[in-house]
């Protein structure tokens, strides 16, 4: 399992810190999105892992672990479509 | 019958990630989705437009498969020369694929798009459809339905939104007689997915155009993309479609359409719409589908 | 090395084959078309193996080369006056992108009115969109610059796209016998292409990003370092060019009789030849005159040039070019040198050619005397109507 991942990074000091023509690391992330949320989607108990919710987010963030599924926070917009599609009403959405 | 690849079966590494999309994005959900079926040997060519501006702003850069922002006009042309390149230098196992909005293809693309296509080069054209020009603040595109209130299509005494129907590109793209064409949805994800995994299958060019909605533009709550998707297909203003040699194919067939009306006052978009021009775009409907049901092989088959 | 007779166009697409892009990417436009239809049999013939793409307009003859750039492989395409405005948002791509592409334009005339004869306003016009442009005075040349042009472009250092022009018609269509390089020598003297900046399944990049105002500046500083960087390895390559083949052309310019020259005409391109021959026939005269070939226009010779004209009394700048509302553009560039250097000289610009107007041998007679007796600085040459007052 693989993805673009945060990573520390500095403003380049010389010019030689900056890339050749326009063409720098694949998946290099530096800030995160969870600022722009006003409320952060909780899996419940009455999950029945049928991964729609991991299916349908736009943003990827739901991802499977051995014992079901979690959200990476850093990277959730709080934008409530996890909540919608989940057939057995097992993601509440909570005010942050 | 290769095996379906569903939520279970798809790569759990994502390739578009950390992007700036705003909440609810459809075609984030569109482009996330393409290529976590095609995999790390993506290479990806986005035009300007959301997409690419949400994706690559250094040093903050969200895609972790080799990606590309093309000229506006260019994806088409950037993807024969990223496909031609890579062969010529000996890289094996890739699939060029353009991830271009509605106006970089059904508009100033359209050119370079139908030249490949001429080509038959080997590559795989996505369109995500958003219904305008977004990333510009929401202007009408060729892809802009009848009725819909955009920022150059204003409604109001006189006109009611955008006065013109929606290019039928689907068809436009298959008149080449393209390897392979279809439609998809972000509201049916399963039938989206295998549709990217047979297309890339096949030597040549194919194209695929989901539709997916933006919040933003067609004035619906961030949490109700995928219903509104839904809503699209069920009543009947989209469907979704194959072509495959030289013939059209329905993947699913309503019995029944759902209330076109319910569909297009849930959406700011369409608020100012009045009985006589929602007659008139359920009779476009209606005639599309006659000619549909007429001339298109309409049993349900899997993919 | 075997001779052949060659028209311009026949020499070039000889030294693209030399150089063996991989992908080429074609589109036609007069006059620049038998470039691309040899190099078509070229890959009929196997003589050249690479990628054949017929676009369909020259915006996508360009974003395709640079696709095929952004993998690793070198690329070429050719063009011509409407075709190149055509492609002009593709051109600031190619070079912000840093991409080494090569390409041809035949230089003509752009329209309106209509015209498909030669004359420099197309690529004048493109003058500032970050290529490294250089103009070919004969058909030897254009064959030679092809293959330099490959390696001055590929220089890690300068990583920047090269265009390389020729005189629509004048030189793209005549005849003249031309050295061609045996392959091996060729390969000595171009290696295969290699850079950091492209994609690659072990080592993913993205490319083309979008970059704010706090790094943006840096980004464009870089690009015109690199242009800068590129007028020493414009001359290394032009070095081993001649230890290869045994002949060479100076780098950035071309000086002819300029010694203890007093009146000095500035040319570019294939008229530079009849210039030489007035030259010749002055100094047999004992008119103390030389003649200065501007070879790159980008990156700018200030250096030869303030060199060259430290004590001179008065120099002539010949271009088929106008920039409407002022002056030529060539001239333009030479006078800043001028002011910058603190040099006393007069200057006068030779406006000519325009839309395949004939340069004759009298017409540069007579910008010789203007430059002895003075006159007028901005000189339209060989209009045939007198100017209304
Ligand atoms: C040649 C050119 N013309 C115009 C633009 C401005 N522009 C950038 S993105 C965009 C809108 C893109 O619309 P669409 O293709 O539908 O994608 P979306 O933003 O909706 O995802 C426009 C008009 C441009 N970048 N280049
Ligand atoms: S959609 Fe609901 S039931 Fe299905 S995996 Fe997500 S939380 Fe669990
Ligand atoms: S709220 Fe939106 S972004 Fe967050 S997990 Fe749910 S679907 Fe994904
Ligand atoms: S404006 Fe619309 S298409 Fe663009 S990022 Fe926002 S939601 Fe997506
Ligand atoms: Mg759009």
């Amino acid at each position: 399992m693989s993805k673009p991942y945060l990573r520390p990074y500095q403003k380049p000091q010389k010019l030689s810190d900056y890339p050749l023509g326009t063409a720098s690391e694949a998946g290099y992330l530096v800030t995160k999105n969870c600022g722009w949320r006003n409320e952060r989607p909780i899996i419940m108990d009455e999950c029945i892992n049928c991964l729609q919710c991991y299916l349908y987010c736009p943003d990827g963030v739901i991802f499977k672990t051995k014992s079901g599924l979690d959200i990476d926070y850093d990277f959730c917009k709080g934008c409530g479509i996890c909540e919608k599609i989940c057939p057995k009403q097992a993601i509440k959405m909570e005010v942050e | 019958m290769s095996k379906q690849i569903t939520a279970k079966t798809i790569t759990d590494s994502e390739f578009f990630y950390g992007h700036k999309a705003c909440a609810g994005c459809g075609g984030s959900l569109a482009v996330r989705i393409a290529l976590k079926v095609l995999g790390e040997g993506a290479i990806s060519v986005l035009p300007a437009g959301c997409m690419s501006a949400v994706g690559f702003n250094y040093p903050h850069l969200c895609f972790s498969n080799n990606s590309i922002i093309s000229t506006f006009a260019g994806t088409a042309s950037m993807l024969t020369g990223v496909e031609a390149g890579a062969r010529a230098v000996g890289i094996k196992n890739f699939k060029a694929v353009g991830l271009a909005g509605d106006g970089g293809t059904a508009d100033i693309g359209i050119q370079a798009l139908s030249g490949a296509i001429d080509r038959n080069d080997d590559i795989l054209y996505i369109c995500y459809d958003n219904e305008a020009y977004m990333n510009t603040g929401i202007q009408k595109s060729g892809l802009t339905p009848f009725g819909a209130k955009t920022t150059t299509t204003p409604s109001g005494e006189n006109i009611h939104g955008n006065i013109r129907p929606k290019k039928n590109l689907f068809e436009i793209v298959a008149a080449h007689n393209i390897p392979y064409a279809a439609t998809a949805s972000i509201g049916d994800l399963k039938d989206f997915m295998n549709k990217i995994e047979k297309a890339s299958k096949i030597k040549g060019t194919t194209y695929i155009h989901v539709v997916a909605p933006c919040p933003i533009g067609w004035g619906i709550p961030v949490n109700e993309t995928i219903e509104i998707s839904r809503k699209m297909i069920d009543c009947g203003l989209w469907y979704l479609a194959e072509y495959e040699n030289g013939q059209f194919k329905l993947n699913r067939t309503p019995r029944k359409f759902s209330s076109i009306k319910d569909y297009l006052l849930s959406q700011g978009r369409f608020k100012h719409l009045e009985d006589a021009d929602i007659k008139i775009l359920a009779a476009q409907r209606d005639a599309k589908w006659t000619t549909i049901r007429k001339n298109w092989n309409t049993t349900e088959e899997e993919l | 090395m075997t001779k052949a007779f060659l028209s311009g166009n026949e020499a070039f697409a000889e030294g693209v084959r030399l150089a063996r892009p991989q992908v080429i990417s074609i589109y036609p436009i007069t006059p620049q078309t038998t470039v691309v239809e040899r190099l078509s049999e070229m890959v009929e013939n196997s003589s050249l193996k690479s990628e054949l793409i017929h676009v369909e307009s020259e915006h996508s003859a360009l974003s395709c080369a640079i696709g095929a750039s952004a993998m690793g492989a070198r690329t070429f395409t050719a063009t011509s006056s409407q075709g190149l405005l055509y492609m002009a948002e593709c051109l600031h791509y190619a070079s912000g992108g840093r991409f080494p592409i090569v390409m041809m334009n035949a230089n003509r005339s752009t329209a309106l009115p209509w015209n498909i004869y030669g004359d420099q306003r197309d690529s004048l016009s493109q003058l500032d969109c970050g290529w490294i442009q250089v103009y070919v005075e004969d058909a030897q040349e254009s064959l030679d610059m092809a293959l330099q042009g490959y390696h001055i472009a590929e220089s890690p250092l300068v990583s920047t796209p090269v265009m390389v022009n020729l005189d629509g018609f004048v030189l793209t269509h005549t005849y003249e016998t031309v050295e061609i390089p045996n392959q091996t020598d060729a390969d000595r003297f171009l290696p295969p292409f290699q850079t950091k900046n492209k994609m690659s399944l072990d080592n993913p990049k993205n490319l083309a990003f979008s970059v704010g105002p706090d790094n943006n500046m840096e980004f464009k500083y870089l690009q015109h370092k690199a242009m800068l960087d590129s007028k020493r390895i414009i001359e290394e390559t032009d070095k081993k060019f001649a230890e290869i083949f045994g002949r060479g052309y100076g780098g950035l310019t071309q000086g002819y009789r300029l010694e203890d020259a007093d009146y000095i005409l500035i040319t570019l391109g294939s008229i530079t030849g009849l210039c030489r021959e007035v030259v010749d026939e002055l100094r047999q005269n004992g008119e103390m005159v030389g003649l200065l070939k501007i070879r790159f226009l980008r990156p700018f010779p200030d250096e030869d040039l303030a060199a060259a004209l430290g004590s001179v009394k008065a120099i002539g700048v010949l271009e088929k070019d106008i920039s409407f509302g002022y002056e030529g553009t060539v001239y333009t560039n030479v006078n800043s040198v001028i002011a910058k250097n603190g040099l006393r000289l007069e200057t006068y610009n030779f406006i000519a050619g325009l839309g395949g107007r004939d340069i004759s041998r009298e017409n540069i007679r007579a910008m010789f005397r203007h430059l002895q007796t003075g006159g007028q600085h901005v000189n339209f040459i060989g209009l045939g109507v007198s100017i209304d007052e």
